[in-house]
């Protein structure tokens, strides 16, 4: 089983949900990224997003491309990523990589599954890579025993909804709402609605795959909402608002923690 | 694809039907849908919808009637006979797109997606625009068929292009200048994205050019491709035979696929992309997409983009802001893949050169932009010779460049500079003008792309 799906199912075994930290690689800096990614470990995350930083983030709001311009400009790319995966492994955490798709292409789609494999990565993320296009991923993820994690959204049919959760490894990522990643105030009934059905693709496929709830979660009230009825939260921007608002390392290690109380009050297991 | 969407008006004969991109929208290893799933519901209810608009008899006269008698199409073609005296003796056409309503055609393809718009329900449109051309026409289809219409501009082109932005504003449309990333069409493209995730249960997205996710790349050909299919009647008409060589400029491509797709089963008929090499490719400082660039993935499609070791996008130089964009549609990108067509540099001197040309031998001020078709008439007709027949898309008129043009030839107060056709070809502004720098960022982008 990949190690995140194990991670996971742990969580669960705890009667918990489990929390993934989101983080881009660069800023401000990479080793203060990496200094920040490992403290969102020490708080309590169980999975670390390692964000790869991207020129046109299509699918970001505003907190989270203004900490990636930062990066971008920095130079930060993939070879920082697969230093930030050995730190949050080290740390004690499964680390993913959250990347837009031409990143990856750029580096070499088989070399990056190798490096990162190499690296302790358990897998990728990646928003705007539908498995439609993904042939060459799913066969270099294959052949390095990655996960593969394709996101699902509250506007996919029920095919759609199939197709995805079959191509998955490790989760699922369920986009609660329509729109861009930032904090909300609230959640939102679509999220729940969403993990309902995607549960009921991943019945309907024949598999245990977790399915994770992100887009709009920034504390530990609304992940404990979450947690109530998906098996995992995940949680980007309010991370990187704790950067930009100068709150360093400890300030994410707060954050988490708080996250990680939030995961472990949920109401219920999930179905 | 087995049905011309747009009628000609007279049709000679019914245009050939391109064989391509395959049913998800790939054209070869190019095109395809890189978005978020979010928005997968919505471009496959756009290309429900656009396959069955486009065989609809009711759309279709609607469409026609449209493009006659609001555009003002078809277009004519004129011959410029002292413009070629520069061309090595070739013979050269132009098609005058930028005799149409709007001024360019950039209308041929907004009146077609406004009126997908009105058919699957959704009451607004969204558009993206360097400085502004796009969004002028898209703003003019909302207002004349009552849809309302937000347009997504660079921070720096909204102040530069502030005579587009009260266009818009006139026309009754929101423009909103976009802060993130490099400020420029590219932000603009992704801003007009993020909104579209958000309110895509009553929004539409009126692409401007042939790039992004299928079916954009195709179904904005299609609305082009009357450029083309008038064009090849008319030349069969008034000359008897097709022409030798057939240029247009190309930002994301959408005039120069437009004017090309009717004559990609002629294969006597060279097809030439001419790319904005702004100061030069060799400077780094260009918007030569396929010339300098390389496949990967941006704004939804697979294609030539300029990138950096990191696959992170590089911004783009060009005098001309409307080819100003650092990718390309993924049909130009196959097409130079399989050879069919070629894909050449002009830089902005070399443009601005034919600018001058165009203006003072034959009084039609082109787009900047169209006048790197026209600068690749005057290489291509003497590498051709005497007595070829070179057609050229003049994809837009130049009203919107004066300022440009004026600073980049050191016009206003300086009467005594005379831009005509002995100009020096390495001729930069002078002293106290506009930089060349403040040139590109002020033009028009997606104008002619």
């Amino acid at each position: 089983m990949s190690a995140s799906q194990q991670r996971i199912h742990a969580a669960r075994a705890e009667g918990r949900a489990a929390l993934i930290a989101y983080l881009p690689v660069g800023y401000p800096d990479v080793d203060a990224s990496i200094e920040a990614l490992v403290a969102a470990v020490e708080g309590g995350a169980d999975i670390v997003e390692i964000g790869v930083p991207y020129s046109d983030p299509g699918m970001d709001g505003p907190v989270i491309q203004q900490a990636v311009d930062v990066a971008v400009r920095a130079g930060v790319g993939l070879r920082d990523v697969l230093r930030a995966a050995e730190a949050v492994a080290a740390a004690g955490a499964v680390p993913v990589v959250m990347s837009y798709w031409n990143p990856i292409e750029r580096y070499g789609v088989d070399r990056f599954a190798a490096d990162l494999a190499a690296a302790g990565g358990a897998g990728v993320i990646t928003p705007d890579l539908i498995p439609d296009e993904a042939g060459e991923w799913l066969a270099a993820s294959d052949a390095a025993g990655l996960d593969r994690v394709f996101l699902v959204a509250p506007s996919s049919t029920e095919a759609r909804l199939r197709s995805t959760v079959a191509a998955c490894r490790g989760f699922v990522y369920a986009a609660s709402t329509m729109g861009v990643t930032g904090t909300r105030a609230t959640v939102g009934d679509a999220a729940e609605a969403l993990v309902a059905r995607t549960r009921q693709a991943v019945a309907q496929v024949g598999t245990d795959l977790p399915v994770c709830v992100g887009l709009g979660v920034s504390n530990g009230d609304q992940a404990a909402e979450v947690a109530g009825f998906a098996d995992g939260v995940i949680v980007g921007s309010a991370y990187v608002r704790t950067l930009l608002d100068g709150h360093g390392p400890d300030g994410v290690r707060r954050l988490s923690a708080d996250l990680a109380r939030g995961v472990r009050q949920r109401a219920g297991a999930p179905a | 694809m087995t049905t011309s969407p747009v009628r000609p008006p007279e049709p000679r004969s019914a245009p050939a039907a391109p064989a391509w991109p395959d049913a998800t929208g790939h054209f070869g290893i190019f095109g395809g849908r890189f978005v978020p799933e979010a928005l997968i519901a919505a471009l496959d209810e756009l290309t429900e919808a656009y396959e069955a608009m486009k065989v609809d008899p009711a759309f279709l006269d609607e469409f026609a009637a449209l493009q006659r008698d609001y555009t003002g199409r078809p277009s004519p073609v004129t011959e410029v006979a002292r413009f070629a005296e520069h061309c090595g003796g070739a013979r050269v056409l132009l098609k005058r797109e930028d005799l149409n309503h709007t001024g360019s055609h950039k209308i041929n393809n907004v009146l077609g997606q406004a009126l997908l718009t009105k058919r699957i329900g959704k009451s607004r449109v969204i558009a993206e625009t360097g400085a502004g051309q796009h969004g002028v026409a898209t703003a003019t289809a909302a207002a004349l068929m009552g849809l309302s219409c937000t347009v997504y501009m660079g921070e720096e082109d909204t102040r530069r292009q502030a005579l587009n932005v009260a266009r818009m504003r006139l026309l009754g449309a929101e423009v909103i200048p976009v802060t993130t990333g490099s400020r420029t069409l590219k932000d603009a493209i992704n801003e007009a994205f993020r909104d579209w995730v958000t309110n895509v249960e009553t929004t539409n997205y009126v692409f401007g050019t042939v790039a992004g996710p299928h079916p954009f790349p195709a179904m904005v050909r299609d609305f082009q491709r009357v450029i083309g299919d008038e064009a090849r009647a008319q030349l069969l008409d008034r000359e008897g035979r097709l022409p030798d060589a057939v240029l247009a400029c190309v930002g994301g491509g959408s005039n120069a696929i437009g004017i090309f797709t009717a004559f990609v089963p002629d294969d006597g008929v060279r097809l030439i992309g001419l790319e904005a090499a702004g100061d030069g490719v060799e400077t780094g400082r260009h918007a030569a997409t396929i010339t300098g660039g390389s496949p990967g993935v941006l704004h939804g499609a697979r294609s030539y983009l300029l990138q950096d070791e990191n696959g992170q996008t590089i911004e783009s130089h060009s005098i001309s802001a409307g080819l100003d964009y650092p990718g390309v549609g993924p049909e130009h990108s196959y097409l130079h893949d399989i050879g069919r067509a070629e894909y050449r540099p002009i830089t902005d001197a070399e443009a601005m050169e034919a600018f001058a040309l165009l203006c003072r031998t034959e009084g039609i001020i082109p787009a900047i932009e169209s006048a790197h078709a026209l600068a690749g008439a005057m290489k291509v007709g003497r590498e051709l010779g005497p007595d070829t027949l070179l057609l050229v898309n003049l994809s837009g008129r130049g009203d919107k460049d004066v300022e440009t043009a004026s600073a980049w030839f050191g016009l206003g107060d300086r009467e005594e500079v005379d831009p005509g056709p002995g100009l020096d070809t390495d001729q930069q502004p002078t002293e106290g003008a506009v930089s060349n720098d403040e040139a590109v960022a002020g033009q028009d982008a997606g104008e002619s792309a």
